[in-house]
């Protein structure tokens, strides 16, 4: 790998840190945008026009609040907790195919910044240490509020996951390799051989596991029982104040764009959409990323749509649907997707 | 090979800290960090699918268990029980006679041949797959149905009282 390479890595990098941060700033407004819109209301319009300047004033507002670390806090596990939270959202995006090859005077880039052939255990694995950054800020408060939260998180957490992989299991079944750049290319266009090429055709119980999985992963509504504020206050982040408690809440913007980004990627073609073989190149590639974009926009409202739709759930009725609902699902989906790949294909 | 023992100085170290820690929460916390570093161990060695697999399973879902029954049962600090001097002083022996012994052992052999893969790229999903599925099989098979067996027992014993309503 020469200098060139590590530099266009480098600016790979670096914007899509920007971009992942940018849409996470946005979501915000979106959300309470969305949210006004669901209740009837207008939703924040005073800081510029539509209220747009709205997610910079609440930064601001962030950076500037006091700052408390509580006396009986184990302090350096209260700083760690949030720094942890936000680190873990952002990592994921490092195996996300954005687009296909770019040429710029010669260069050929690769939209994405690590092709590693195990990148859908990556992507698991980075969930999985999401919830140490929830489990350690909420210990470390030394408050039983927040350590109820913790230990909802850390448990919703590891039911969840178990689904989630059994869900995705079915899905390597029909791909057959772990590498999100190849389950990418290999849903090209969106008709080929008789049928859809998007997995969602090819495993629509399993997108529905994985997306359900997902709300529980993120601690969105209708799962956010670690924050739930009717019975613990605000939860995991009851003790946190100024800019540590913002970034607790921006992991899970940045955790929401994340997903969304999987999912279109595993199950709704990535950056593929139907009549792409009219195009070719650096337009081709370009109409991709727009692509990609468009269906990570449609998942982050979708998040946004159940959070004011459905009431939370109760926290047996959440075990119970983990544990007695999701799991035996996701395990017929396996054993079905097996029967029909052994005798069809 | 210096990464190696950089990674290794770090293995010990954090394992060190695992039994020296007096919080159990830190204990746990170190642990974490002692198999993030084994993970990284992997990496080294090309053994993608284990070190992933190593990070899902290990980092991601036991030591997460182990963190939360902790968090529950231990709320307060210095819970840890005192132990008298007489049991520390036995410790110290205990351990010094146990050093002597691996050292005595240790001189004995001779600096083992390093193992050489026929193919460097055994680890990776692919290959690993392929041997696990054809040559080692029936070993794969058997201690999956240990596991199972282990699965069902713990349920067992969680549910020994049947309920009465």
């Amino acid at each position: 790998m020469g200098l060139a390479d590590i530099i266009i890595k480098f600016i790979l990098v670096v914007i899509i840190f920007a971009i992942s941060l940018l849409i996470a700033l946005y979501s915000t407004y979106a959300e309470r945008k969305v949210a006004a819109f669901f209740q009837d209301r207008l939703g924040p319009n005073r800081a510029g026009p539509f209220g747009i300047f709205q997610p910079f004033a609440d930064g601001g507002k962030m950076f500037l609040k006091e700052e408390i670390i509580p006396t009986s806090a184990s302090k350096f596990l209260f700083i760690a907790g949030p720094s942890l939270s936000i680190f873990t959202a952002c990592i994921g995006s490092a195996v996300i195919p954005w687009g296909q090859q770019l040429t710029i005077g010669g260069h050929v880039i690769d939209l994405q910044v690590a092709d590693i052939n195990v990148g859908v255990l990556y992507i698991l694995g980075v969930v999985s240490l999401g919830v140490y950054g929830v489990m350690i800020g909420g210990w470390a408060s030394n408050n039983k509020y927040s350590l109820l939260g913790a230990i909802r998180a850390a448990s919703q957490n590891i039911s969840y996951e178990i689904s989630m992989g059994l869900a995705i299991i079915a899905l390597l079944m029909v791909t057959g390799t772990l590498s999100l750049k190849e389950i990418a290319v290999q849903q090209h266009g969106f008709w080929s051989h008789g049928w859809f090429t998007w997995n969602v055709f090819k495993q629509p119980l399993g997108f529905l596991l994985f997306i359900v999985c997902a709300f529980a992963e993120t601690n969105r509504t209708p799962f956010d029982l670690p924050e739930c504020e009717t019975e613990l206050i605000g939860g995991y982040h009851t003790e946190y104040s100024s800019m540590k408690l913002g970034f607790y809440l921006f992991s899970e913007y940045i955790n929401m764009f994340i997903s969304g980004a999987v999912m279109a990627t595993l199950y709704f073609g990535g950056y593929n959409f139907p009549g792409m073989h009219y195009f070719s190149g650096n337009m081709l590639a370009i109409l991709g990323v727009v692509v990609l974009f468009a269906k990570i926009f449609f998942f982050i409202f979708f998040f946004m749509w159940v959070r004011w739709t459905i009431p939370r759930f109760r926290y047996d009725q959440l075990m119970d649907l983990g544990w007695k609902i999701l799991i035996p699902l996701a395990i017929a989906n396996i054993v079905i997707t097996g029967i029909f790949i052994t005798f069809f294909k | 090979m210096s990464t190696f023992y950089f990674i290794a100085f770090l293995s010990i170290f954090f394992s060190i800290l695992v039994i020296s820690a007096k919080n159990p929460v830190h204990s746990i916390l170190y642990l974490v960090l002692t198999f993030f570093t084994f993970t990284i161990h992997y990496i080294l060695m090309n053994a993608q699918f284990l070190a992933v697999v190593n990070f899902i399973v290990y980092m991601g879902a036991i030591l997460v268990l182990f963190l939360y029954t902790l968090m529950l049962i231990n709320l307060s600090k210095e819970s840890e029980p005192r132990k008298s001097n007489l049991v520390k002083l036995a410790a110290v022996i205990g351990g010094g006679c146990f050093l002597v012994t691996i050292v005595a052992a240790l001189k004995a052999f001779k600096i083992s041949e390093p193992v050489i893969l026929h193919d460097p790229n055994l680890g990776l999903v692919k290959n690993l797959g392929k041997i696990l599925f054809n040559e080692y099989l029936l070993p794969f098979e058997v201690s999956s149905i240990l596991l199972l067996s282990a699965m069902v027992g713990a349920v067992l014993l969680a549910t020994k009282e049947p309920k009465t309503t």
